[in-house]
Formats: structure tokens, sequence, C-alpha cells
């Protein structure tokens, strides 16, 4: 995998992972165009396309869309299958996820995500032992900022696309 | 100094902001109290700060400033700082960077350090981020790591080692030994080897229902579909590995369930394996018609890699593809775009003699209801083909003015030439051609390629259209007026482009050799000698030349008067200036008498063997001067029997 992209509908990023050195002014230009291309897609297309030379995975969850980038040699139906494996990871581990958990938590989701894949590979393919991983580590740090989840009056209106459950359609 | 304002509070406040404006102001203030900070060196909110502006960074603000920072935090004791240290390295700092490399101390002592999610945090930035110097550096320490008796840091390890060595591919030999000793292990996080791999891979199939492992009944698809891959990698040009295979990937292919995509991806990883390998034939036909059910799958994703997989097979294993043939015609009325698109490539490499009739029915119906991305491409294809495989002349005409009709403006240019070539060489289909054209042109005079292409023919032919010649079907009864009536109007119309004026013109004054009305002809000639258009111009300027000078000619409708038009265009970027054509041929003195035939401005003379013409161009490009001299002698022989 080269890179992977985490974008709203309103086309905000979410989450950015890359795993090929790129500059930063790069890096914005292709994500804008990425992103472009994939909101203008119709629902009844399918998952993949050509973009620059590269194949292009992408799936939305509620309101988030997930879009990686592979290569030519790499299989586009076991990276929609990683996708959903990340999915159900950040759903397992803040019950019941939704956008805005990855917007507060977005470390976590990164934390997340390293415990999955490294350098673009899955490493584990058990749910369980990833989960576990994490926690175990939550564990070790001391500092009481990063815990928390979401408390209800932080909510603003508007938000109700953001806080349906990823796994809603 | 207040202590600086948490993480999921400043995500709060900015998210209240109501205009880009606002958020800006915001962050600017937020990003100066925490410049003020890093320069105070405080370690207690460092962390905190960084984080915070990790998440500016993901809005799009510079965050330049905290790279330092964020080595300072890896370089710290809490563990906390570490991790939002490392993610800070990964987002903020990349290779290009010198700063990245005062990275490398401390992710070697963290390779070493006591607490396996230290070394984790280090083996991770390293794998995701290393540039090739620190892959230097450390490719010691993660060997050490490979051979760790702790499956959690072996497997990243194992990760870490293949960015290395895609960094670095001479430290390959380094971590050859560890990598053999990790087969046989238990744990699935990593793998590789020919029959080791078979049998791992058996083992997944067969036995072992493990459900933290499992998705949707298929025993760890990931796992599965790596040793796929490695086994493709190490069968590619290996014919002994590739055997030890061919049993499992048969295996593999047929025990696959396929009700779900994760199963789907399985199969799908076997035939990318299949393919790639030197596997026998059996083999590939299997693979081949797994692709054929993936075309019939609901899912469209399913079809979309189908298709590009059979693209890529379709030169080597024609036949197998064949059989799937009307599946992947009915694809091309797919709605989505990607699918349409290969569903049309792998028609045309399918067209063959046997099929062509079936195959360009699906194909012209295609090419009218598509759209206009497809047209160019589609029109080419088809001209391809026919060429190709056309059963019969008249079917071919057909066929072509099938598709100057519907996609007349899509064809590109230089198929105009190439149409009347094919034209000129079909001389018993000449009279059908012109007279199709024709009422096409009184349809349509929009389509460029079309009526160029009419223009030519008409100028060519337009006595077998008077004289109401055609046999394939009802001639028409029009007269030389109406034929010039509608040359003229091209020459007019809006809608004719500088390149199908001359057309027209060139054909108007051919015709004064085919048709009665001379008078007319000349006079259209003689107005265009004063066109704006400079092309046209020079052109009417010739044809009026030849009216005065060669007249005589005229005077004998002599069969023997064959005309040779040249068509040179400057295909290159830059102009060409000074062209000059000139042609000769052997004087050749024989006893039979030798016929002269004069054509538009040379004499030629011709003996028994044929019509031979040395030509000669000379030009400017660029300002240097061009030559070239050449010979022709391919006449078709009718021009000159």
């Amino acid at each position: 995998m080269q890179f992977m992209l985490l974008f709203s509908r309103q086309g905000k990023l979410r989450l950015q992972k890359w795993y090929v050195p790129l500059s930063d002014k790069e890096k914005k230009k292709i994500t804008r165009e990425l992103v472009q291309t994939v909101l203008a897609r119709k629902p009844k297309m399918c998952s993949f396309l050509e973009w620059r030379d590269l194949k292009v995975v992408y799936k939305r969850y509620a309101s988030l869309y997930f879009c990686c980038a592979i290569e030519h040699q790499d299989n586009e139906l076991i990276t929609l299958e990683i996708i959903h494996r990340y999915v159900e990871l950040l759903d397992k581990y803040f019950g019941s996820v939704c956008e805005l958990d990855i917007i507060f938590n977005f470390e976590k989701a990164y934390f997340i995500l390293d415990e999955f894949l490294l350098g673009g590979e899955p490493q584990e393919t058990s749910k369980k032992t990833v989960l576990k991983a994490i926690e175990q580590a939550d564990l070790l740090q001391e500092n009481v900022d990063f815990q928390m989840r979401l408390f209800a009056g932080v909510m603003v209106p508007n938000m109700v696309s953001e806080s349906s459950g990823l796994f809603q359609n | 100094m207040p202590a600086p304002i948490r993480l999921r509070e400043l995500i709060r406040t900015i998210r209240t902001a109501r205009t880009q404006a606002e958020e800006r102001e915001m962050i600017q203030k937020e990003c100066a109290a925490i410049r003020s900070s890093f320069r105070e060196e405080d370690n207690t909110y460092r962390c905190r700060n960084v984080a915070k502006l990790l998440y500016m960074h993901m809005l799009g603000y510079p965050a330049h400033f905290g790279q330092l920072e964020c080595l300072k935090l890896i370089a710290s004791q809490k563990f906390t700082d570490k991790r939002i240290g490392y993610l800070g390295a990964m987002l903020l700092l990349d290779e290009r960077q010198d700063v990245h490399l005062l990275m490398t101390n401390c992710i070697k002592n963290d390779l070493n350090h006591s607490t396996q999610y230290v070394q984790g945090l280090a083996l991770c930035t390293l794998g995701c981020m290393g540039s090739s110097e620190m892959c230097r550096d450390l490719a010691g320490e993660v060997e050490k790591l490979l051979k760790t008796s702790n499956s959690y840091l072996r497997k990243k390890a194992a990760l870490c080692a293949v960015h290395v060595i895609r960094k670095v591919p001479e430290l390959m030999e380094m971590f050859l030994p560890a990598t053999k000793n990790l087969l046989s292990e238990k744990n699935h996080g990593e793998c590789e080897l020919v029959p080791q791999l078979v049998r791992i891979l058996k083992n997944l199939i067969m036995s072992g229902y493990s459900p933290e492992h499992d998705v949707s009944g298929i025993s760890d698809p990931f796992l599965q579909v790596r040793i796929l891959r490695l086994l493709r990698i190490l069968g590619k040009s290996d014919d002994d590995s590739s055997e030890a295979m061919n049993d499992i990937l048969a295996q593999v292919a047929t025990n696959t369930e396929t009700s779900k995509n994760v199963g789907n991806a399985i199969l799908y990883e076997t035939v990318l394996t299949i393919m790639d390998i030197k596997s026998e034939s059996g083999l590939r036909v299997l693979a081949i018609n797994i692709l054929g059910r993936f075309l019939l799958n609901n899912d469209k994703n399913i079809r979309y890699v189908a298709l590009t997989s059979l693209l890529k097979t379709v030169q080597t294993d024609h036949n197998a593809v064949q059989r799937h043939r009307s599946t992947i015609v009915d694809c091309l009325k797919d709605l989505d775009v990607s699918i349409k698109r290969r569903a049309m490539e792998l028609s045309f490499a399918l067209v063959n003699g046997n099929n062509i009739r079936g195959m360009m029915k699906e194909l012209l119906y295609f090419l009218d209801s598509c759209d206009p991305e497809f047209k160019a491409d589609c029109a080419s294809g088809v001209f391809l083909a026919a060429e190709k495989y056309a059963p019969s002349k008249r079917w071919h005409i057909d066929t072509i003015m099938r598709v100057l009709t519907t996609a007349g403006s899509y064809v590109r240019d230089d198929s105009v030439p190439n149409l009347i070539q094919l034209i000129t060489n079909s001389v018993e289909m000449h009279a059908y051609t012109v007279q199709r054209l024709y009422k096409a042109l009184l349809d349509d005079i929009s389509q460029q390629p079309l009526v160029q292409v009419a223009s030519w023919c008409i100028g060519e032919y337009g006595d077998l259209l008077v004289s109401g010649q055609c046999e394939e079907e009802e001639p028409i009864q029009v007269t030389e007026d109406e034929v010039l009536d509608v040359l003229e109007g091209l020459l007019v119309s809006n809608l004719s482009a500088a390149v199908t004026r001359g057309y027209s013109l060139t054909a108007i004054m051919k015709l004064s050799t085919r048709f009665s009305g001379v008078n007319r002809i000349k006079k259209v000639v003689s107005i265009y000698g004063s066109s704006i258009d400079v092309e046209l111009q020079q052109r009417a300027v010739e044809y009026n030349a030849l009216f005065k000078k060669y007249d005589h000619m005229r005077a004998n409708p002599n069969p023997n008067v064959a005309v040779i038009t040249i068509h040179a265009s400057n295909s290159t970027e830059a102009d060409m200036t000074d062209f000059v054509f000139q042609a000769a041929v052997p004087k050749v003195s024989r006893p039979n008498p030798a016929q002269i035939i004069k054509c538009l401005c040379f004499e030629v003379l011709i003996h028994g063997f044929g019509l031979r013409m040395r030509i000669k161009l000379t030009y400017t490009l660029k300002g240097s001067p061009v030559q070239d001299l050449a010979e022709v002698n391919n006449f078709p022989p009718q021009s000159w029997q």
C-alpha cells in the first residue's frame, strides 16, 4: 500500500497515512485531487479506480470514506478486506465507532492503524491480538489527558452524520 | 503561565468556527501559544502541544516548527511522549529533510528498550518512513529482533526488514538466514518459502478453524493471500517451484468458498499467481474459468477485477478467453465507466475472422450509445478490426459508413487518408460508396471526417454518381448541378473546417474532367482565387492556371487521362516553407507505341512495364532545408493500362 486517506463527505481529511516518501506539497496535491475524484463517483460505481499510475480502492462507511492507493500487482479485493478489518478494529475499540470518535481521538486511530499495518502490510491478522496490544500500550500511558471518549454535552447540532455509527448505512 | 489547553478542548473550539477566517484566527492564536511554550522548553506539556499541532496539521496548516519537538518527545522516557513523538515524526518529517536523521540514534536506543511496546513503536516508524541511510545504520538491530523469541516483535521486525530491503537491496543477504528460521513458527504473523509454504497453506485450508483469525468462515485470508503472493514471486521464473505449487493452487482454486468478497479475494490472488508463474495449461484454463465466473458475479468490483485480469491474459491464453466472449460483450452495457472501458478493450482483442459480424454489431451499437470519451478509441478500434477481418468489401464499406455517420466527429484525423486509401482499393465498390457518401452529405455536413471523405470520393467518382451506375442498391438520380451545389455548399458553410474546404475545392476541380458543365466550375474556382483563406486561394489560383494552360487536354475526353493527386501535410509543429514537389519519369523509347498520359501538372511516359515516377521533395523546416528523393512505382495497374 502506498497511502491511506480517511475523509468526510465534505472532503475534510480525518486521517492520512503515507507509506511512501513525499513532500508536504505533493501530499496536499495528491490528497486534494484524489478526494475530489472519489467524491465525484456515483454510488453505483465500483470501488476501484485507476488514478495516475496507481490503483485506488475506496469504501464508504456512513459519513467516512476510506481510501487506499495500491500498486499494480496488489490485490484490490483483499485491500477491501483490509479496510473492513481496520473499521472492525476501530469499532471494537471505540464501541460502535462513528466519525466523531475519529475526529476527537485521531491519535488513537493512528495507533490502532499502526498496530494493524506496518509499512503498508498487515502485520497481525488476529483481531484479538491487535486490540490486546493497544490495550496494553494504553495502560502504559500515565497521562490522563488522552483517555477519553466523547461526552454528550460537547455535540453540536448538524453532526448527525458524524455521530452515526460507521456500520450503519 | 496557564497550562496550555487540552487537545480535545482545542478540537471542540476549532469546530465551532463558522467561517474559514474564524478558524484561521483560532489556529494562529493557538500556534502562537504553542510556539512560546516550545521556546520555554516546557517538558510537561510538550506532548499535549505537539498533539494539538498534529491536529492543526491535518486541517492543512503549517506545522514544521514542531519537528524538533517531536524528536525531543521521542527521546523522552515517558511512553506517552514517545507515542506522540513517533506519530509526529511519521506525520511531519520525511526522508528528504536532514532533520529525520537525528531520529536514528533514538530509534536505535528504542529498538533495544526493555518494553516491547517501545520497541514496537521504533520498528513501526522505521518500517514506515525509514530512509536508506537510517535503514543502513539500523539494519543490524532489526536483524537481531528477527531472531527474538518474542513473537510480537518478530512479526514487526519482519515487516520492517521488508522495508529495509526495499530501501537498501544490498542488505538482503543479511536477512536471509533469520528469515529461514521464521518458517517453522505457529504464529500467523510471519511466513516465507515454497514447499513449506505449500504445507502451511494446505493446513490453513484444510484444518485449523481459528476464530480470531478468520473472516466469514475462511481461515486467515490475509495470510493465505500473502502466501499466494509469495508463491507468485518464487514461481515466476522457476519451473521447479512452479511445478511444486500446481496442486495446491488447484486445490485453493476449487475449495475456496465464493459467497463473500473475502473468498473471491483469495481466488483472485490465486488466479494472479497462476498467471504469473510457469503453470501448466490445465491450471491456466482453470484460472480463466474462475475469471469467467467472476464476470457473472453481481458484485461489480469482482467484475471489474475479472475484466482487468482477462485483458492481461488475452494475448497469451486467447482461446480460453474467447469462451467467455458473450459475457464480456454484455459488460459493454454496464453502468460503470471503468468496466465499460475494459470490456471495450477486451472485445476488440477478441475479434477474429469467425466472430467479426456478431462482434461488430455489438461494438457499433456500443459506439452509438457510449460516452464521448470512448468514441474516438472505439471508432479507431472498429476501423482496425474491419480492415483485418472484413468478410466482404461491401460489409467493410457499410461499417465505415456507419462509423462515420454515428461518430463522425470523433474519428481521428489520420483515419481520413487511411479510409480514402481503402476506398480507392475497393474498385468494384466505388459507385456504391460514392452514392452512400453523397446521401450522407445530404443529411448532415457537420461531421468533418465524413465530409472530407465524401468530398474526395465525389471528386474522384462523381461520374459514377451522376450516371447512376450503382449495383449494390437502388441508384439515385442526381444531376451534375446538384452535386456541384452540394460541394459548393460545403465551401460556404460555417460548419466546414479549413481542411474540409480544401477537400471540396479540389473535388470540384477534379469534376471538371468528369463533368460536362465546366464553365460553372471555372467560375467557382476563379472566385476562390481571391479567397481570404490562403490555402484555398493558392489552390484556386493553381487550378485556374490549369484551366488556362492545359485546356487542350480536356478537349478529348481521354480515358487515358489519369489524375494523380498528391496529399502532402505537415504534421510537425514547426512551419514548413518553400515546399516544392518535382516528378520525373524515365523516358524510354520503344518500338511499341508508348502511351502518353497527361495528368494534372506533369507529363508521364509509360512503357510496357508500368508507370514509374521519381519524385523529389524539397522544403524548409525550422529554417533548415530538407530534401527527399524517392521513386514511386506501385501505381495501381488500372491507372495506366
